[in-house]
């Protein structure tokens, strides 16, 4: 029993791991294939074509830049939106707190098609055209809830009573937030922001949903998933795999090093 | 990422009692946004669902439920067993994630989200060349002489594969997160007392970790249930989910009203099946 706790247990985790990296690399290798017919999904021969050639397949780097805009632009406001939501919710008692609560819960509860259908409904209703300005809309909309879930966090770690040190020493609202407050929360605010922009950029059902005739990168791939995906679309998004994870990994690794700095220096 | 120690928070209910109209102020422009993007369309789609109705004011729901019938089903089958199957493989990597890892557990963590930093359909349509007909997967199974169709994929079961994996991400963090909270010792206890691993397990550790097993299956049933592009991708005509009746009602028929009446069926039926399962497994403490 002892024996299989110990060693089944790990292989079988690693086993997890592995199989959740099978697509990745699928996606990684048939960006090197040259292949035989429009279909990238067999391998053929070895290229490095699409890699030279990243936007030589008309609208794969249109779509792309246009994700990134429309990731920034919502990431940005729903950041902010959640980082003060998230900052009310652990600092102040208020009427309808379990109701903001519930409302905050909701939009990460609902399946995205619903979500994508009824906003598409709102805005056929209001005459609103799709494209750009809908599709950022809806971003900002569902990237809320997990900005403010993310800001939470690290709002309910933050100890009230160094704010309130600072008002004692006369501090303005504004100076305790500026100098205080923010730097603490910091960390929490730009995972949120990371982690909101790859919902963002990596959105389909609902940006298909409001975009009309305007193509996201998601929205690219799906089209050109009948008639065969461009061996540029695995490059890109093997490049934006590669390039999120070492953000992450260099991000985690320099917060156990101040961790530790801090450990040793207390 | 880090799980804040509920010491970390005590502090705070000093600092918390302040009641001010700033609260509001601060809760106002997110709320607002949520209030007009997210609640009212739930409105105009209502409406939308009783336009152009055949006969009566629910018609185009009798329609879109005699019509579909076999895509809402399916939906729901489908999305019940990809839960349950993904929650058979998530249970280990948490378990050991939260229980055993040691020094390399934020690693893990950062292992189990990677994924997806991967464009979603990008790994949803590798599965078709993982699952391919003469691939390894498809030829291993056939020896064994289990597949009805002698294929994966354009099957249910490539369905059920696909929706399996896209969504085990949303199983194992919250599964995770409630593992992490047990209390090592609770376990060790319960090894000194000589009760077996198994008796351990399902008397110490499967309880206490119930909130993130309440927690995963909807995070995964409800996402899964909607879906459209695993069926749309790694399916066939005849594995179509309620999901692909709402697309193709909004993209190739044009059929509003039909797509908003197949959406509201959908969320009452989540409705339905949340409440009753929070219910009966009596955590009320997901929100």
């Amino acid at each position: 029993m002892r024996w299989v706790s110990k060693y089944l247990l790990r292989i079988v985790a690693f086993a997890v791991i592995a199989y959740l990296f099978v697509p990745i690399a699928v996606i990684a290798v048939l960006s090197f294939n040259k292949p035989a017919n429009r279909y990238n999904l067999a391998w053929n021969s070895f290229s490095l074509d699409a890699w030279k050639n990243l936007c030589g397949f008309p609208g794969v780097c249109q779509s792309f830049v246009t994700s990134v805009e429309i990731g920034v632009i919502s990431t940005i406001i729903a950041t902010i939106m959640g980082t003060m939501i998230a900052i009310a919710l652990v600092r102040y008692r208020f009427r309808g707190r379990s109701a903001t609560n519930i409302l905050i819960f909701l939009p990460m509860a609902t399946p995205e098609v619903i979500m994508g259908f009824s906003l598409l409904a709102l805005f056929l209703f209001l005459r609103f055209p799709p494209g750009f300005a809908a599709v950022t809309i809806a971003h900002i909309m569902f990237i809320i809830s997990f900005a403010v879930v993310t800001v939470k966090a690290r709002v309910q770690g933050l100890d009230p009573r160094l704010e309130e040190a600072a008002r004692d020493l006369y501090a303005s609202p504004a100076a305790t937030f500026r100098f205080v407050t923010l730097p603490i929360i910091l960390p929490g605010i730009v995972g949120a922001a990371l982690l909101g922009f790859a919902l963002s950029f990596d959105d389909f059902v609902i940006s298909y949903f409001n975009a009309g005739t305007m193509q996201t990168f998601p929205i690219f791939i799906w089209g050109a998933a009948q008639r065969g995906i461009p061996v540029q679309v695995n490059a890109l998004a093997t490049g934006v795999f590669v390039l999120a994870l070492a953000i992450v990994i260099v991000g985690q690794s320099m917060r156990s090093t101040r961790q530790r700095r801090l450990e040793r220096g207390l | 990422m880090a799980p804040v120690a509920p010491i970390a928070a005590a502090p705070l209910i000093g600092g918390v009692r302040r009641r001010s109209g700033l609260a509001y102020l601060l809760l106002l422009p997110g709320m607002l946004w949520l209030a007009i993007f997210f609640v009212i369309p739930f409105g105009s789609l209502f409406a939308t669902s009783l336009q152009d109705s055949p006969a009566g004011l629910f018609g185009n729901y009798a329609q879109a439920m005699s019509e579909y019938w076999g895509a809402y089903v399916r939906a729901l089958a489908y999305a019940g067993i990809s839960t349950l199957l993904a929650l058979i493989i998530a249970y280990p990597l948490a378990y050991y994630i939260a229980l055993r890892s040691g020094r390399w557990r934020s690693l893990l963590l950062v292992l189990v989200i990677a994924p997806s930093f991967a464009s979603f359909l990008l790994r949803t349509y590798a599965w078709r060349t993982i699952l391919a007909d003469e691939g390894p997967v498809t030829s291993f199974f056939n020896a064994l002489g289990v597949l009805p169709d002698q294929r994966i994929l354009s099957t249910g079961l490539a369905v059920i594969a696909g929706l399996t994996y896209n969504f085990l991400p949303f199983m194992i963090l919250p599964l995770y997160a409630s593992l992490d909270r047990v209390d090592p010792r609770l376990i060790e206890a319960s090894n000194d007392l000589y009760a077996s691993g198994p008796k351990t397990f399902w008397k110490v550790t499967w309880p206490l970790s119930m909130p993130g097993v309440v927690a995963g299956t909807l995070l995964t049933f409800i996402p899964a249930s909607g879906d459209f592009i695993n069926a749309q991708l790694l399916g066939s005509p005849q594995t179509q989910m309620i999901g692909n009746a709402i697309q193709a009602n909004f993209y190739k028929l044009r059929d509003y009203p039909m797509a908003s009446s197949l959406s509201f069926i959908l969320m009452a039926t989540i409705v339905i099946l949340v409440s009753l399962y929070i219910k009966r497994s009596g955590t009320e403490e997901i929100v």
